[in-house]
């Protein structure tokens, strides 16, 4: 193949032109807006999608949504649900979790608990700020997941 | 007192006075390149430190003093320790013939806004400016390291290279000076041509465009920063330089950048005049103070320069720097030189 390269004119070749344009375009750049997020002050709204911390739903009783059935714990790939189911106190159900633990740690938040849950108990919000300093404030106990409900208001849905 | 030490103790204030606006205006620099580059890339850059960031050059201080003193194994321990001193040496005392106002009338004394007066202050100042370069040779050779001794000897090389067109370049503004002293280069261009500054960029425009260039080439900066060069070389020289010894870098690379800042805007730019000021009457003192900020704004106009030239062009490959030192910027000054030359025969 023949590479035909393009002949430049003499201005091409003095080259500073070329520069000014550069140097014009930064210019511009220096007033345009900012893309920064100052994070700590000014948070990231996620999108309605996005996949955050879990949370167990209540129903219209307040009791807790989850029947035990262990789908979510099947469907999860990193094996981060640990589910003790105990009979309900409640005459519509038969099981109910006494313990329900997440391990975020392991957790990937691919969402498939979600959306193997029949009761549409666990659900993923768009709760992002989960740093701690230890490994066991990252495993998510049941009452830290439904209340979860309590700091994070439904907006979108 | 005998008029010999109050003579010292004058020239002892305007060392302080200038040295400490040398570091001041490193100081001044970080903030701004940093916040500069921030901007030119749409970012906010740093500013949690102190109203508008600052204060952010006080941090990056405290931190690099309080870094480990470390020196490598293998390294040539006294080389290695001397070269970032003596770079940051030459940095500061290459500003010491540059005058940055006009004379001054106090107390009876005319006082020279100017550390030293030298009749040959242009010599003066390219001889300390190529010293410069054995800091940067001597680091990377000391600290024993390969991409260091690479940086060093790329500089080495380029300073060379980029020297000859810079002292070449000049030739034409030293012709029509007629003199190596910086104040009488300044005092040809205080004249007027009817309502124009006979300033030295109108009439040596090419030779002013080879001097910017050499010049960048000269303080190692993007696009002629081949000796740190980041991506190849990591930072070249400095690699196994930590805590002050890399501060000391870093000043005197700031410190060369304000100098030749200055020297440009004192070879071309009129230094510390101020055109169509003379027709005011306006009290000695408050015309002398009024120079020689003109004198720094001149020069900070210039330091923003570099810090947007650095910020967007990219950096020349090794063989295109040497070309174009030898081929192009080169001719282009003896040119110059040439073209002078028949100009000043033909008009005199």
């Amino acid at each position: 193949m023949r590479v035909v390269t393009p002949k430049m004119s003499l201005i091409d070749r003095i080259y500073i032109p070329a520069l000014i344009k550069g140097l014009y375009t930064t210019i511009k750049h220096f007033f345009m807006r900012r893309f920064t997020q100052e994070y700590p002050e000014e948070k990231r709204k996620p999108f309605p999608r996005y996949r955050g911390l879990h949370r167990l739903n209540k129903d219209h009783l307040g009791r807790v949504k989850c029947v035990a059935c262990y789908m979510c714990a099947t469907a999860c790939p990193s094996k981060c649900i640990e589910i003790e189911a105990d009979e309900a106190p409640w005459k519509d159900r038969e099981k109910y979790p006494v313990k329900f633990e997440i391990n975020t740690l392991r957790c990937i938040f691919c969402g498939m608990c979600e959306e193997a849950c029949p009761e549409l108990s666990i659900q993923l919000t768009h709760i992002y700020e989960m740093a701690d300093v230890t490994r066991e404030a990252f495993v998510r106990r049941k009452d830290d997941l439904l209340g979860t409900n309590e700091f994070w208001v439904l907006k979108e849905y | 007192m005998s008029p010999f030490w109050i003579d010292l103790i004058i020239i002892l204030i305007k060392v302080i006075v200038v040295i400490g606006a040398l570091l001041g205006g490193v100081v001044v620099m970080v903030v701004v390149e940093r916040r500069g580059a921030g901007f030119i890339q749409e970012r906010l850059g740093p500013n949690r430190v102190g109203p508008w960031g600052w204060l952010q050059p006080i941090a990056d201080g405290i931190k690099l003093f309080f870094k480990e003193e470390f020196v490598p194994a293998q390294a040539h321990k006294l080389l290695y320790l001397a070269a970032p001193a003596f770079f940051m040496f030459i940095a500061f005392v290459t500003f010491a013939v540059i005058p940055f106002g006009d004379k001054i009338e106090l107390f009876g004394r005319t006082i020279q806004l100017q550390i030293a007066d030298v009749n040959i202050g242009i010599l003066y100042i390219f001889a300390f400016a190529s010293l410069g370069i054995y800091g940067i040779v001597i680091g990377g050779w000391a600290s024993n390291n390969k991409f260091s001794l690479m940086g060093g000897v790329r500089s080495a090389a380029q300073m060379i290279s980029y020297e000859v067109a810079l002292g070449l370049s000049i030739i034409g503004v030293l012709m029509i000076g007629q003199s190596l002293r910086l104040n009488d280069i300044i005092g040809v261009q205080t004249q007027y041509w009817s309502y124009l500054p006979r300033w030295n960029i109108f009439i040596q425009p090419l030779g002013f465009l080879i001097f910017l260039i050499a010049a960048i080439a000269e303080v190692n900066r993007i696009p002629f920063d081949l000796c740190e060069a980041e991506q190849e070389l990591v930072v070249g020289y400095q690699v196994e330089y930590g805590s002050m010894k890399f501060a000391m870098y870093y000043l005197g690379e700031y410190a060369n950048l304000i100098t030749f800042s200055a020297l440009i805007v004192v070879l071309f730019f009129g230094g510390w005049h101020i055109p169509w000021i003379e027709g005011l009457t306006i009290h000695p003192l408050l015309l002398a103070l009024l120079q020689v900020g003109a004198f720094v704004v001149k020069v900070f106009a210039f330091l923003w320069f570099f810090v947007w030239v650095r910020w967007t062009f990219p950096r020349f490959r090794y063989d295109q720097l040497m070309r174009f030192g030898w081929l192009v910027l080169l001719p282009l000054a003896i040119f110059n030189i040439l073209a002078t030359g028949v100009v000043m025969v033909l008009i005199p």
